[in-house]
């Protein structure tokens, strides 16, 4: 469905399912999936790193694959499922990735854990006993300039170790 | 061994490696960054920024972006206060907007306030600027010339500073060596790139301005925000929010502050600002490239016996930090190695590129790779082995360096004989086959500046702690700030330690210029050991308050009682015990509030010459690091496999946490080493402002890591503790350029080793 707002700029409602919940927005034809969840759903843990698709911290699930939604428009989520880090943790209880990266020491500042996570989450979904290197190269598009990665690799393959 | 093993003392809670207080909160997307929040009724900031290099302003005009619907604000030099700022005192030379002339690409202009981010960028591209357009001094070398263009009128020949230092007697010290040598080295200019942009949000309400950033240190922002716009320190509160890293980038108030502030002050609304990643580059404040000349002399047995570096050190536009980073070059050099005759001259250049100043290892990094590439240089040249040319040099514990640095502790040999055992040097060094090397590398940091950046009487720390009425939590108050690296958790550790309750008992107020006691910030490495100290004071006064009233209610004597974990109990009597609850609520039923207080001061250090301050500090690490690397001749690519770092930093209060630090500063070295510089075009337009071409490390890119550690203990840090979150950054350029010169052959001098220049390097060899 589209309108028209005064600016001339279209805008489009979309419906997709946030973590379970169905959301509707109207958006204007240029808003990425990244602000439409931080602005218009307040789904802050969702980072914003640099707007251009290198630093991974925006990284949600997108029926089930991780992409960085600040290369996808709002438009293009319409009618998906998307997953953010708000919704890995189940009444209150942390998904095995979340929890092996707070008992591993995996987190730092923080910025780039949500997007790490997903990413590890999503290969851990696909390939539940990946190797060292698979997840390396599961987290090479999520930039982390605290730890040097040796204790979120270290994480994530904790995590699927706890899966078996 | 050093004085450690007479210290070793069973402790409850330190030592253990408890999961972040805060970690959680960021796993679950919970904990809020500034940028995160909204605030009702808020605006949108943004920043115009020169497009030029060097330029003056010739007009500026905002009309059409203030007929915009939904701008709320548009504001130039002439709506703001032109009080200079700065952080290094004695230079402050930047303005909120620039006043006459735009310094380098990114130089704030103008700024608008919008209902929403894309208004505000639109109104932005509205703002008509006419400049006249200047020939830039882009040069570092050639910055000095009499023909170059000047950037600010107070300071001649575009130098920002001037430095001489000498002790002893260099000349006669070279002059009567057995070898000497000199060479030349050079860095780049590295940014930190927190993953978390610089941001702020400010408001404006009664006569009182309330920021909320991503800072490392509240007290100087507020410091500085009130002398600009001169308000009194308690009209100004800032509040750190969870901070997204800062390596030394967000110590000094960016313009977000400033001008969230202006706009906020403007407009009687909240202003957020959070800066994109061009912004963060151009912002910089991080490495400083520095052209290195060292001329060292030693004995035929490899004793060092003087040096006189050289330095010429691009600062870019401002100040910043910068003085105290061209000190810190010259003045780290002879920490780690002993030796008594050492010169250091160096001047610290302005360009029309982005500014430069403080990035995790602070002005030393690219002097210890120049120093730790000559000295494999020099055991080359005399047939020694570089671990024991090292050796013999080592710095011992209790000594004092030329430049009159004290230092207590120091496991420095212990460290290079373990990095020496656990990488297998002796089986590989000079025995891998020919497209693999070892190399080593070393360095050493302070653990906390001597001195406060500007002059104050004020302590460095302080700490008070509250315990609840019900005896059941203690809520520690502390300026320090949490960016990330754990000072929260470390310092809540040491809390319980001191009162002799649980970790898990201690709840935390932080970084909050109204609520907390003052603290300077993270920074130098500083809070494990002088917030450290305010904490353990305070915690220790509560432990004797509570131990006294319990001595009255199990009536024993004093020196009789103690608590572990909670439980009060008499030495000798094992019935005899309490719960630290009842005698803490039974303290507030009789006495009030239970509260212990801590400060911390260090004392005088340091000589008496110019610039003395800079480096001085209680306590000092030091580390050495092997890497191993791999190196295809054919395409010059260098693959770094194995890095073993071997840190001498005192009493670890959380081992999961220190290692962590460990592994961060490397890769932040790492990268320094292989793949980062800023770059500009001939105009000085930055060219890789962004993270797809300014390459940091990726998980793909890092070698295996092993941490380990030498038993220390300093008598100057609190459970004797020190630095460790930015030392391992200084050994790794120099093990790196070292392990390639093993494998191949060739010598690099200048930072970073691209595939490139360590290609070239193989062909130049190939032709002699
Ligand atoms: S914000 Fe999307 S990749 Fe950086
Ligand atoms: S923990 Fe700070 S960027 Fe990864």
């Amino acid at each position: 469905m589209v309108t028209e707002a005064k600016t001339s700029v279209k805008r489009h409602i979309v419906t997709l399912t946030v973590n379970g919940d169905e959301h509707v927005a109207l958006v204007k034809a240029n808003t990425t999936l990244l602000d439409l969840l931080r602005e218009e759903f307040d789904y802050t843990g969702t980072k914003k790193g640099c707007e251009l698709g290198d630093c991974g911290a925006c990284t949600v699930m997108l029926d089930g694959e991780p992409v960085n939604s600040c290369l996808i428009l709002a438009v293009e989520a319409d009618g998906h499922s998307v997953t953010t880090i708000e919704g890995l943790d189940q009444n209150g209880k942390l998904d095995p990735v979340q929890e092996a990266f707070v008992n591993h020491g995996a987190i730092q500042c923080g910025y780039c854990s949500p997007g790490m996570i997903l990413s590890g989450r999503a290969l851990l979904n696909r390939n539940p006993h990946p190797t060292e290197r698979e997840v390396r190269e599961a987290i090479a598009g999520n930039l982390c300039r605290c730890t040097g990665y040796v204790r979120i690799v270290e994480a994530i393959l904790a995590a699927a170790d706890a899966n078996s | 061994m050093s004085e450690a093993t007479t210290q070793n003392k069973e402790y409850s809670v330190i030592g253990r490696s408890f999961p972040k207080v805060d970690a959680r909160d960021k796993a679950t997307g919970r904990a809020r960054y500034t940028g995160d929040i909204k605030v009702p009724n808020m605006l949108y900031g943004k920043i115009l920024r020169s497009p030029h290099a060097h330029a003056r302003i010739l007009k500026i005009d905002t009309s059409m972006a203030e007929a915009l619907p939904g701008v709320k604000a548009v504001i130039t030099a002439k709506d703001v206060p032109s009080t200079m700022y700065g952080i290094s005192p004695a230079r402050y030379d930047e303005t909120i907007f620039a006043i006459e002339k735009v310094l380098y690409v990114g130089d704030k202009v103008a700024a608008v306030a919008a209902v929403d981010d894309e208004t505000a960028t639109k109104a932005l591209s509205l703002i008509d600027v006419e400049y006249e357009v200047l020939p830039p001094v882009l040069d570092p070398l050639r910055a000095m010339d009499d023909d170059q263009p000047q950037l600010h009128p107070q300071y001649p020949r575009n130098i920002s500073v001037e430095i001489h230092q000498n002790f002893g007697d260099v000349d006669k010290a070279l002059a009567e060596a057995y070898h000497v040598r000199t060479d030349t080295f050079s860095g780049t200019r590295t940014s930190h790139v927190p993953m978390e942009p610089h941001a702020a949000i400010s408001k404006w309400e009664d006569g009182k301005l309330t920021i909320s950033c991503s800072t490392q240190s509240p007290h100087y922002f507020q410091y500085h925000i009130a002398r600009v716009f001169g308000l009194k320190m308690g009209d100004v509160r800032v509040m750190k929010t969870f901070v997204g890293g800062g390596f030394g980038g967000k110590l000094e108030a960016s313009g977000a502050e400033y001008v969230s502030a202006a706009l906020a002050m403007k407009t009687g609304r909240p202003v957020k600002i959070v800066f994109d990643r061009w912004e963060v580059f151009t912002h910089h404040r991080g490495r400083h490239p520095q052209h290195i000349t060292l001329t060292t002399g030693v004995t035929k047995e490899g004793k060092i016996v003087g040096c006189h570096a050289r330095f010429i050190i691009d600062g870019g536009a401002y100040t910043s930090l910068g003085i105290a980073s061209a000190y810190y070059a010259g003045a780290m050099i002879p920490l780690i190695y002993m030796f008594d005759d050492y010169r250091f001259d160096g001047f610290r250049v302005h360009t029309n590129l982005p500014s430069c100043g403080a990035q995790r290892g602070h002005g030393a990094p690219q002097p210890r790779f120049a120093f730790e590439s000559q000295l494999d240089m020099i055991a080359k040249d005399l047939g020694m082995d570089p671990i024991e040319i090292r050796r013999l040099n080592a710095r011992k514990p209790n000594t004092m360096t030329p430049n009159e640095f004290q230092v207590n502790s120091c496991a420095f040999t212990e460290a290079l004989d373990k990095a020496r055992n656990i990488s297998g040097w002796d089986e590989k060094k000079g025995k891998l086959s020919s497209d693999k090397g070892i190399g080593i590398g070393c360095g050493g940091f302070i653990s906390g500046n001597g001195y406060a950046i500007y002059r104050t009487r004020l302590p460095h720390s302080g700490a008070v702690i509250k315990v609840s009425e019900q005896g059941d939590i203690a809520t520690l108050y502390t300026g320090a700030v949490d960016i990330g690296q754990g000072s929260d958790t470390v310092l809540a550790q040491m809390a319980a330690e001191a009162i002799g309750i649980n970790y898990e008992d201690i709840k935390l107020v932080t970084a909050d210029t109204e609520t907390t006691p003052h603290d300077f910030g993270a920074y130098a490495s500083r809070q494990t050991l002088m917030s450290g100290w305010a904490v353990k004071q305070a915690g220790e006064e509560i432990r004797k308050q509570v131990l006294e009233l319990a001595a009255e209610m199990l009536e024993a004597n004093v020196e009789d009682v103690d608590i572990d974990r909670r439980v009060i109990y008499v030495k000798g009597s094992p019935d005899k015990v309490l719960p630290f609850e009842r005698v803490a609520n039974e303290f507030f039923i009789m006495r009030g509030p239970l509260v212990g207080r801590g400060k911390y001061a260090p004392p005088k250090l340091g000589g008496k010459f110019k610039g003395a301050p800079v480096g001085t500090s209680p306590a000092y690490s030091f580390a050495a690091q092997v890497s191993q690397v791999e190196v295809d001749e054919e395409t010059g690519q260098v693959m770094v496999t194995d890095v073993w770092d071997v840190h001498d930093c005192g009493q670890v209060i959380n081992p999961m946490l220190l290692h962590a630090q460990v592994e961060g500063a490397l890769f932040m070295g790492m990268g320094e080493a292989m793949y980062e510089a800023m770059v500009f075009d001939a105009n000085g337009k930055p060219l890789n402002a962004n993270l797809g071409e300014y390459r940091i490390p990726t998980a793909l890119d890092v070698p295996h890591v092993v941490s380990d550690l030498v038993d220390s203990y300093e008598p100057a840090g609190p459970f004797g503790v020190k630095e460790v979150g930015e030392g391992a950054t200084l050994p790794t350029m120099g093990s790196y350029a070292n392990a390639i010169y093993d494998a191949i052959g060739v010598r690099i001098y200048d930072m970073p080793l691209t595939p490139e220049k360590v290609w070239r390097a193989i062909q130049e060899r190939k032709r002699m």
